[in-house]
């Protein structure tokens, strides 16, 4: 994601070298939006309205007293970028993306298990709301 | 016996006489004649089998009443000609009425014989397909008796064919014949397994062996996840309907195989001695499990509602095409997404169980577990069983 000298000092006159780079702040944009999403304090969710798996993943952090914030890409404009971009940080399917203090844990397989395992609770506890008890 | 043979080598012959009048193209009419006993042999095989089975049989044809000869004149008629051919003799052998009656009445006697003729092969034809009939039937109950044998041994026997139906499955695709012809030897596998977990639990068996044993009962499972994976690729309907197992698994059903927290539910008193780290451990294996559970069951939900919304989209009454078709198909596709993760579910949870347990414990409790899956299948037999009594 970086420029090469090449397409500066070559004067390659064929090769709109605007276009080229626009693609690649495109790609760059979408990193950095996709980044700030992630960051956003507890747990970050992407999802699509269309996805089942995706709304299996929020009930389950319901249930655990989590309040994730949600990310409905395919309202976006950007969602096939962002997918691209949510395979590429190396998320095992696009969606549901799951992001805990900005780092990202995984899909609906790598959730699953962490939350089998005991591990999940751990990573979410300051995030979890007091404010019912339920099981 | 006698009388009935000359009668049936008389029907034959005339057969042949009002063939070879219909190839010819004159009216022309053999008359009968007495034959021997050996005559009709070399007939038969121009009639095949079926005709061959029911002389056999001694002779139960109903056909002798339909030997009508259909003009006295021809009775008297002495020439004997030996029509040993299928009809295409020709000629010579033929008799020439011409010269004593006239055409029409000649006519009138050539459709009459044909009707008869067409009445009394379409009679045989009924009974050949009767006797086919029995033999199958025959045949089946064998087969659904083998079966049944094979069922209260605990093996697989597949397709979903209950013993009482006779309703077959449609033709399957190539990966689900595969699936199910391997998890018959799965299941084969797995009988073995637990028989000899069986016999090593009882006596005196050492830790390495042990280990061993639950490592391969272990990996026997997660075989099991990765042929439905593949299986549900092929045809998601076929895993999540449960064809391939017994009537009371499936009844036990949930998404396209056993529970996850009912496995835990059987496990867990057969664990006699657990330390408060592994009971610890445990509790928290059953609440994790259960939640995952329902946040699934949640999603499986959802799916059904907006492939329902999906289905009933536009207006119902206007006709049978739905509007949406293409996004009703992409619903389905998350189908095989749901299989899998269920079957992940249950993968994870026998992994944390062979976490928290001990070597002879998890062996204990794979053991419990086959067993439990396999009284199961034994009582799907003895229902099945039962059930045909009954009737």
């Amino acid at each position: 994601m970086h420029f090469t000298n090449s397409n500066h000092t070559k004067q390659n006159k064929h090769r709109p070298i605007k276009a080229k780079s626009l693609i690649h702040k495109t790609n760059i944009d979408i990193m950095d939006k996709v980044m700030r999403m992630s960051s956003e304090k507890g747990v970050v969710i992407f999802t699509k309205s269309s996805c089942c798996l995706c709304y299996t993943v929020q009930i389950l952090f319901r249930d655990l007293r989590v309040q994730p914030t949600i990310h409905e890409i395919d309202n976006d404009p950007d969602c096939r970028e962002i997918e691209k971009a949510l395979l590429r940080i190396g998320c095992s399917t696009a969606v549901p993306a799951v992001f805990v203090g900005g780092k990202l844990v995984g899909s609906t397989n790598e959730v699953m298990s962490l939350h089998l395992s005991g591990s999940l609770v751990p990573l979410i506890k300051p995030y979890q709301s007091l404010l019912y008890q339920a099981n | 016996m006698l009388s009935h043979i000359v009668l049936i080598s008389f029907v034959f012959f005339l057969k042949f006489a009002v063939e070879g009048s219909m190839n010819s193209t004159s009216t022309h009419f053999v008359p009968p004649r007495r034959v021997g006993i050996y005559e009709p042999l070399h007939q038969f095989g121009m009639w095949g089998e079926t005709f061959k089975n029911n002389i056999g049989n001694g002779g139960d044809m109903n056909t002798p009443s339909h030997i009508i000869i259909p003009n006295n004149q021809k009775l008297d008629n002495n020439n004997l000609s030996e029509d040993t051919s299928n009809g295409t003799g020709g000629t010579p052998h033929m008799f020439d009425q011409e010269a004593s009656t006239s055409r029409h009445p000649d006519k009138i006697q050539r459709r009459l014989a044909q009707n008869r003729e067409a009445a009394r092969k379409s009679r045989l034809r009924k009974k050949a397909y009767v006797q086919q009939l029995e033999t199958s039937r025959l045949k089946l109950i064998h087969l659904e008796q083998e079966l049944d044998r094979a069922r209260q041994q605990g093996f697989y026997v597949g397709n979903g064919i209950d013993t009482n139906s006779l309703s077959f499955s449609e033709p399957m695709n190539p990966g689900i014949a595969a699936f199910e012809m391997e998890y018959g030897h799965w299941i084969q596998e797995q009988n073995k397994q637990i028989c000899e977990l069986r016999t090593v639990l009882q006596g005196q068996v050492s830790d390495v062996e042990l280990r061993l044993l639950v490592e391969n009962g272990m990996k026997h499972y997660f075989d099991l996840f990765r042929m439905k994976s593949a299986a549900a690729k092929a045809d998601v309907f076929f895993v999540m309907s449960g064809m391939w197992r017994t009537s009371a698994e499936r009844f036990f059903l949930w998404i396209g195989g056993f529970r996850p927290s009912d496995l835990l539910k059987v496990l867990l008193p057969h664990f006699d001695v657990m330390t408060d780290q592994q009971i610890l451990d445990v509790c928290n294996l059953r609440q994790s499990c259960q939640q995952a559970e329902d946040a699934l069951s949640q999603g499986m939900e959802k799916l059904q509602h907006t492939l329902a919304d999906c289905v009933a989209g536009g207006r119902l009454g206007e006709g049978s095409y739905i509007p949406q078709v293409n996004s009703a198909m992409e619903r389905l596709e998350a189908l095989v997404s749901f299989v899998n993760q269920a079957d992940h579910l249950r993968h994870e949870t026998l992994q944390q169980m062979h976490r928290i347990l001990t070597t002879r414990q998890a062996a204990r409790g794979l053991l419990a577990l086959g067993e439990y899956f396999q009284r199961l299948r034994a009582l799907s037999s003895s229902w099945a069983t039962r059930h045909r009594e009954l009737t």
